[in-house]
């Protein structure tokens, strides 16, 4: 038997395949293309106390080997996704991850508080959303920031809290640790890297935010040098994400220091990545010999 | 909500100024309806192309679509040969509203806003009229396959090489002083949408228009494909072209953001 089951603060996951926040809805949207209890976990789109109604459009670009996307947090408020979205939830036999949005600290502890009553399994704190003006990222760029909201959150989640990590400054590996000094209990990381594209016809910029988060392939390197830094100086888990198509980018992420992964953008082009990618990772297991799947964790040999 | 993905083979290319592409997939075609769209990767490309249901064969078990070259994705899709297999995801979004056949409709296509109508004006067979509308007379298209499922086809140009020299709203103002229909469908440029709806709100009659937008998932999962949509309260909300439409109640769509 191969093990694929990996824990996370506490908290297992039968595989470590996480479809990413923002990119799965709240999962009814893929229920059709495979059970929802073939995933390690979900990542829920991000949530604020009240209802958000996000950024006007346009807000999609491609890029090459990517796409820009400024969404801007669109939500319907806990409220209305505690009554309509967490009773089919929590009838999915998967880890059920809220990932929790706002734009001031009383904002994500409120939030905090309400869902610590619910059946989420986690939260992934979000302190790094590049499309809105207020909060997001802002609580994420620096150390100080950083910590004072994890610091408040921490009193009021009840449930093992990701801080999910901007790959837009200057040092990762040091909001990581700042992070990890005030209590969150693992780390998941990269979010989308700020870019812009103009449509030289009209000046205009083709996303109406003029800015956005870039995700996709392209970013994958990226992901994999920041996981690697990070995971060399925390000691909680690393989530690990950032343009992870197929099982092998999975498998070096994870060889990066990642204990699980998330998968996002690669859901556009191929519904099924995340059922791939968990086959093809327990494939190459076998192939290998290895029994394990926590065994090649951060099992780099950098030189 | 139910759609399939696989990959599934072109069958038929048809000669024309704009691709149109046959594809055997039986278990979408039957399920899918006018108004409705598939998604279709482009391999390279991180977003797959929404394009709309052009005609379902449900006894055939395929679908026909339609598409124009407009960027670097839809150019590989150009390059598709008879017998190639396309990684095709539907059927997507919520299709028009059809009314019983002996209503009389009136369909609206502006250019490659045309396709979709072929399908919607078919279940009203002689009771439809299709106001079609293109730049020029090399760009028409279906205009024989409105005629030949018994359709009245009113045929207009921007540069008056064919047809009507004008916009598809003088048309419709045309028919409307002969007769006003049950129901008006349209698709087309956004523009050319609002001043549908604008004059279908002037008469009374009832209006679907079917809107575009950059769209990633096409499931309603990323809400990227954001549209202004005007509620019942009249406040404005952003609903999504993919999951909540791509076809909306004219009155509800808010033209000028």
């Amino acid at each position: 038997m191969t093990n694929l089951k990996v824990n996370i603060a506490g908290v297992e996951l039968k595989n470590p395949v996480i479809t990413a926040s923002g990119c799965f809805g709240f999962g009814r949207e893929y229920e059709c293309m495979y059970p929802l209890s073939r995933l390690g976990g979900i990542s829920l789109k991000g949530m604020t106390f009240q209802e958000k109604l996000g950024n006007p459009p346009p807000r999609i670009a491609e890029t090459p080997s990517g796409m820009l996307n400024s969404v801007g947090l669109q939500n319907p408020g806990v409220e209305h996704f505690l009554q309509y979205d967490m009773p089919y939830l929590s009838q999915q036999d998967t880890v059920k991850i809220a990932n929790i949005a706002g734009s001031c600290v009383e904002d994500y502890c409120a939030l905090a508080e309400r869902l610590s009553e619910s059946e989420i399994d986690m939260f992934e704190l979000n302190i790094s959303c590049p499309n809105v003006k207020q909060g997001g990222a802002a609580f994420g760029t620096s150390c100080e920031n950083a910590s004072h909201i994890v610091r408040e959150v921490r009193k009021y989640a009840k449930k093992p809290m990701i801080v999910k990590l901007s790959p837009n400054v200057t040092d990762i590996a040091s909001i990581a640790q700042a992070v990890e000094a005030e209590g969150a209990d693992a780390v998941s990381l990269i979010n989308t890297l700020l870019g812009m594209r103009i449509d030289i016809n009209t000046r205009r910029p083709i996303l109406h935010n003029n800015v956005g988060g870039l995700s996709g392939p392209a970013i994958f390197p990226v992901a994999v040098r920041m996981v690697w830094q990070v995971a060399n100086r925390v000691k909680i888990p690393v989530i690990g994400m950032g343009g992870i198509e197929k099982w092998q980018d999975a498998i070096e992420m994870m060889m990066a220091g990642a204990n699980a992964i998330q998968i996002g953008a690669a859901m556009f082009y191929n519904p099924k990545a995340p059922i791939e990618v968990i086959d093809g990772m327990e494939q190459w297991l076998k192939d290998n010999g290895i029994k394990d799947i926590n065994e090649i964790v951060g099992t780099v040999k950098p030189w | 909500m139910e759609y399939l993905q696989g990959t599934y083979r072109v069958t038929k290319i048809r000669p024309g100024c704009m691709c149109d592409y046959t594809i055997a997939c039986p278990d979408i075609a039957a399920i899918s309806k006018a108004g409705q769209f598939v998604h279709i990767r482009v391999p390279g490309f991180t977003l797959r192309r929404p394009i709309s249901i052009c005609e379902v064969d449900r006894q055939a078990g395929t679908l026909r679509i339609l598409f124009d070259i407009r960027g670097e994705g839809t150019k590989v899709l150009a390059q598709t040969k008879e017998g190639d297999l396309l990684d095709v995801m539907g059927p997507l979004g919520n299709g028009f509203e059809l009314l019983d056949a002996d209503k009389k409709a009136i369909v609206v296509g502006g250019g490659i806003g045309v396709p979709p109508m072929l399908e919607t004006a078919k279940s009203y067979g002689k009771n439809a009229t299709a106001i079609l509308g293109f730049r020029s007379s090399d760009k028409i298209v279906l205009t024989d396959d409105f005629t030949a499922q018994g359709s009245r086809v009113m045929l207009c140009t921007d540069d008056g090489s064919a047809g009507h020299h004008g916009l598809v709203t003088d048309l419709l103002k045309q028919r409307f002083e002969e007769e006003l229909p049950d129901i008006v469908y349209a698709c087309g440029p956004k523009i050319m949408l609002k001043f549908v709806a604008q004059m279908c709100a002037q008469h009374g009659v009832r209006c679907q228009v079917s809107l575009e937008e950059r769209m990633a998932c096409g499931v309603g999962a990323c809400l990227g494909c954001a549209t202004p949509i005007r509620q019942e309260d009249g406040s404005v909300t952003y609903l999504h072209v993919c999951k909540n439409g791509p076809v909306f109640d004219a009155e509800r769509v808010v033209f000028d953001d």
